[in-house]
Parts: structure tokens; C-alpha cells; sequence
């Protein structure tokens, strides 16, 4: 969308104040939607509440390989998250925007290089940054340590971004369609923004939903919709469907028919141990053997450590390995348990959640593919891949120095 | 006053010093990485504790005193 389309569309940018537009933020219940759905309003609290805030960063990094919504935004409405990023600038007090994008997303890269030449109006100067990508390299840790000057890899926190960040100072760090969302509530009121979704759930969340459907693709449903709803507007499932991915690769299995009860709201996918992380959503068909596709998934990110932390680097690949020979009938006795206290025990010990989040899909994993597992002892597998993507640019290791016992 | 062990892993190479000194509180994984078991650290092993934090090789075993964070 051209600066003239988006200005027709979306209509003039009001002027707020800064708390103006926190409060309007706050009542409508806005919350981020990079994976950790934090409310909104208190992240800008928090770093406007602090002195000499360096950036506000729209972090575009998009690592889930599923995922496809930041670059749509990115690309098709460069404007309307510039807005939110601006906006969101001025109610921090932050001198500059800096949008980081993965190197490879050229599309993005292209409509921000052009949407940034045609602004003449904004207070504060726009920045782009294209970053060497990989699964950890969007974490805030990782994104404020690649601008500082450092490798893409997550540090150690506390601090946390917002108190130390870029440069050293209170950095705000957003998700594109959060900034896109706190432009479209700043024109258009916190009711509007209430009018879809449910009082606990208020709003619309963009989906990226893929696998077995016979339309994937990114779509914006209203928080509350029905999981078969969703699965319709994506064109029906292409063949019966055994389970439902919530979350990517940072979410859990649901088993199909349970997953079919639930609705896009926080407590129903709560109460089956999900949550919507960045929207991604994958569908797999009975076709498909989903203790293969769980091996290949844990097989990434594994590798897609980044290699500082002892339980990651090392307890990863283990779980990755046992898993493999669990999907290919070659399991040893005890692997199965192996498994599951290796994911008891790695969880919380590395710096980042990259382990959390591994050893949570392995262990929805194992539970939602315990049939599979059973009948693998015995049989050869004779499903199709289903093909999850797994895309497989290396990043930058570091090496855990570490002893073996 | 209540003191709470961490382990910063990214500065942690799995030496395994803290676990020798202070096992009632720390064990190793199979990698020999440290389990901390009890981040509360009793009174009576606050002393043991922070013996361990000077053995550490790569300073990456932390006592935060009330929220106090120490090295």
C-alpha cells in the first residue's frame, strides 16, 4: 500500500499524547503479539517510565519457519507499522525507530526502503537493519545484541531490553503487528478495537495457518472464533486431520478432535496446555506420521541452538536423537522416559526459552503420538511426509566448552 | 533475608565445583551441567553457599541476597 492508499484507508493520524495513547492502549486490551502476548500498554509503561530510552525496535524478525504474517505486514503495509512504530516513540520518548528484518526478507526489506523515502513527516528518524536470521535470533535479548554491535544470540537477562537495551539504555521492542494495531487503535479508539473478539479476548489476531488445509495462508480472525471456523476460512481440511500444531514450533500437539472443540481464546487453549504463540498454526492430515515430522521439528531445533548453554547445546541433540529412533522403529528401552526427564530437567536452565520450548513441543509430542510411538515398535511406517518446514539457515554458534560425564 | 542461587549458563562450562561443595543443593545432568535443586539457600548452608560462588572458575554461580544481585 502507497503512502496515498494507506492515508485514504486508514485516514489521518490523530495527534496524542503520549499517556493519551498508553491509556487508550490499556482499555483496549492490546497485547503483543510476537509469541509472549504481553499486555501492551505495560510494556510501554515500563520503558516510558525510564530515563534516556535509546530505540524503539519493530522487531520483524519472524524466525518461526510457519509463520508468515510480519512479512506480509512488513511488506504489503509498511506504512500502518511505521505509524505504530512512530507513535509508539513518541509515547516512550525514543529518538529513533530501528525495524530489524532477517537478511533473506527481501520483499520486506524493499517496501520499508520505500515506504521510509516517501515520509517526510515523522519526529523521529527510521532505521533499518537486516540481520543474519536462525530460530533464536529474533528472541529481544538476541535482536538488542546483534544492534549493539554483538553476534545474534540471546544474553543473559536481567537486565531485560527494557531496562538496558540498545546501547546500553531502555529499548521498546515490538512485533510489527502490535505496531500495527497500536496504529489502527490510536485512529480508531479502543472500541473499535473491542467491537471484535470477547471481553477476556478483545481484538483480532492475524493467523498463519498451513499444512493440510486446502487455502493456507495468513488470515485475521477475531479472538473467540471456533477452530473449525478457522479451519474453513482456510479452505477446509484437504483429508481427515490427526492434529493440530497451536503455536509453531514454540507451541504444543493438540489431537484433531479435541483441537476442533476449542475456540481462539486464552482459556480454551489453556485448559489443553496451548497457547497461540505468534498464530502459527499447522494442520496435519491422517496421511502424515506425526512422530516423523515431531522428530524432523526436534531435529532443527536442536540444531538451532545457539550453542551458549550447557542443557541446550548438549540436551537438545540427545532428545533429538532418542526421538529420531522412536520415529524410525529403532528405539532403545527406556528412550521414551529418557526423553521426557531430559525435557523435565533442561527446561528453565539456558538463558533464553529456546530449550523451554523445545522440550514442550517434544513432550506434547509424545503424548498426542503415544499410538505412533506403540505401533513403530513393530511396524515400518508407511506415512507421507508432510513436509513442516524446516528451513535451515545456520546461524552463528557459539560453543559450550563444557565436560562430559 | 533470603538468599537464592542462579546459574548464569551461558558463563557456566560445566566444572562442577559448585556441585561438589554444595551437593545438598546442587546436582549435575548428564552433561555435568548444574541441576539446582532448592534456590532458597537455608541459613545454615549460607556459608557453604557462597564458598562455592568463589570456587566457581567462570564466576557463573550467582547469590542474590533479597533481590540483591551479587557478581
Amino acid at each position: 500500500m502507497t503512502l496515498a492508499e494507506h492515508a485514504r484507508v486508514h485516514g489521518d493520524l490523530p495527534h496524542r499524547t503520549a499517556l493519551e495513547l498508553i491509556e487508550s492502549i490499556e482499555r483496549s486490551g492490546l497485547r503483543g503479539r510476537g509469541g509472549a502476548d504481553f499486555p501492551t500498554a505495560r510494556k510501554l509503561r515500563a520503558v516510558a517510565s525510564r530515563k534516556r530510552v535509546s530505540a524503539v525496535v519493530v522487531n520483524g524478525s519472524e524466525t518461526e519457519p510457519a509463520s508468515a504474517k510480519d512479512r506480509l505486514l512488513l511488506s504489503r503495509l509498511p506504512h500502518l507499522v511505521l505509524d505504530g512504530a512512530v507513535l509508539a516513540a513518541e509515547a516512550v520518548g525514543a529518538p529513533e525507530v530501528i525495524v530489524k528484518v532477517g537478511a533473506t526478507a527481501g520483499g520486506s526489506l524493499q517496501a520499508l526502503e520505500g515506504a521510509v523515502s516517501v515520509r517526510a513527516d515523522d519526529p523521529v528518524p527510521i532505521q533499518l537493519v537486516a540481520a543474519p536470521e536462525g530460530y533464536v535470533a529474533g528472541e529481544e535479548s538476541a535482536v538488542v545484541h546483534y544492534l549493539n554491535g554483538g553476534p545474534e544470540l540471546p544474553t543473559f537477562v536481567p537486565p531485560r531490553p527494557f531496562e538496558r537495551g540498545y546501547r546500553g539504555r531502555p529499548t521498546l521492542i515490538q512485533n510489527p503487528e502490535t505496531l500495527a494495531q497500536v496504529a489502527l487503535v490510536a485512529r480508531f479508539g479502543e472500541h473499535w478495537y473491542r467491537e471484535l473478539g470477547t471481553t477476556a479476548d478483545p481484538g483480532s489476531a492475524l493467523v498463519t495457518i498451513s499444512g493440510a488445509v486446502a487455502a493456507p495462508g495468513v488470515y485475521e480472525l477475531a479472538f473467540g472464533t471456533p477452530m473449525t471456523d478457522l479451519v474453513d476460512a482456510a479452505g477446509g481440511a484437504t483429508e481427515p486431520l490427526r492434529a493440530l500444531l497451536v503455536g509453531g514450533y514454540f507451541g504444543t500437539w493438540v489431537e484433531a478432535s479435541e483441537a476442533m472443540r476449542l475456540r481462539l481464546a486464552r482459556e480454551d487453549l489453556r485448559s489443553v496446555g496451548c497457547s497461540l504463540g505468534s498464530g502459527v498454526l499447522i494442520a496435519l492430515g491422517e496421511s502424515a506420521c506425526g512422530l516423523h515430522e515431531s522428530a524432523r521439528v526436534i531435529d532443527y531445533l536442536a540444531q538451532q541452538s545457539a550453542g551458549q548453554c550447557g542443557p541446550c547445546t548438549y540436551g537438545l541433540p540427545a532428545i533429538a536423537d532418542a526421538v529420531g529412533a522412536l520415529a524410525d522403529g529403532a528405539a532403545r528401552d527406556g528412550d521414551r522416559d529418557r526423553v521426557l526427564r531430559w525435557g523435565s530437567e533442561i527446561r528453565g536452565r539456558g538463558a533464553c526459552h529456546h530449550p523451554d520450548g523445545a522440550v514442550r513441543f517434544v513432550a506434547s509430542a509424545m503424548t498426542v503420538f503415544a499410538e505412533e510411538i506403540e505401533r513403530h515398535r513393530s511396524e515400518r511406517c508407511t506415512a507421507l511426509p508432510a513436509g513442516l518446514p524446516v528451513g535451515g539457515t545456520t546461524i552463528r554458534r557459539a560453543v559450550a566448552t563444557g565436560r562430559r560425564r | 533475608m533470603s538468599a537464592q542461587l542462579r546459574v548464569n549458563p551461558i558463563a557456566c562450562e560445566a566444572h562442577g565445583l559448585c556441585a561438589e561443595l554444595l551437593p545438598e543443593l546442587i546436582r549435575l545432568d548428564d552433561w555435568g551441567y548444574p541441576i539446582i535443586d532448592e534456590s532458597e539457600v537455608p541459613p545454615d548452608l549460607l556459608g557453604l553457599a557462597w564458598r562455592a560462588v568463589d570456587a566457581c572458575p567462570t564466576l557463573a554461580l550467582l547469590l542474590e541476597e533479597d533481590g540483591k544481585g551479587t557478581r
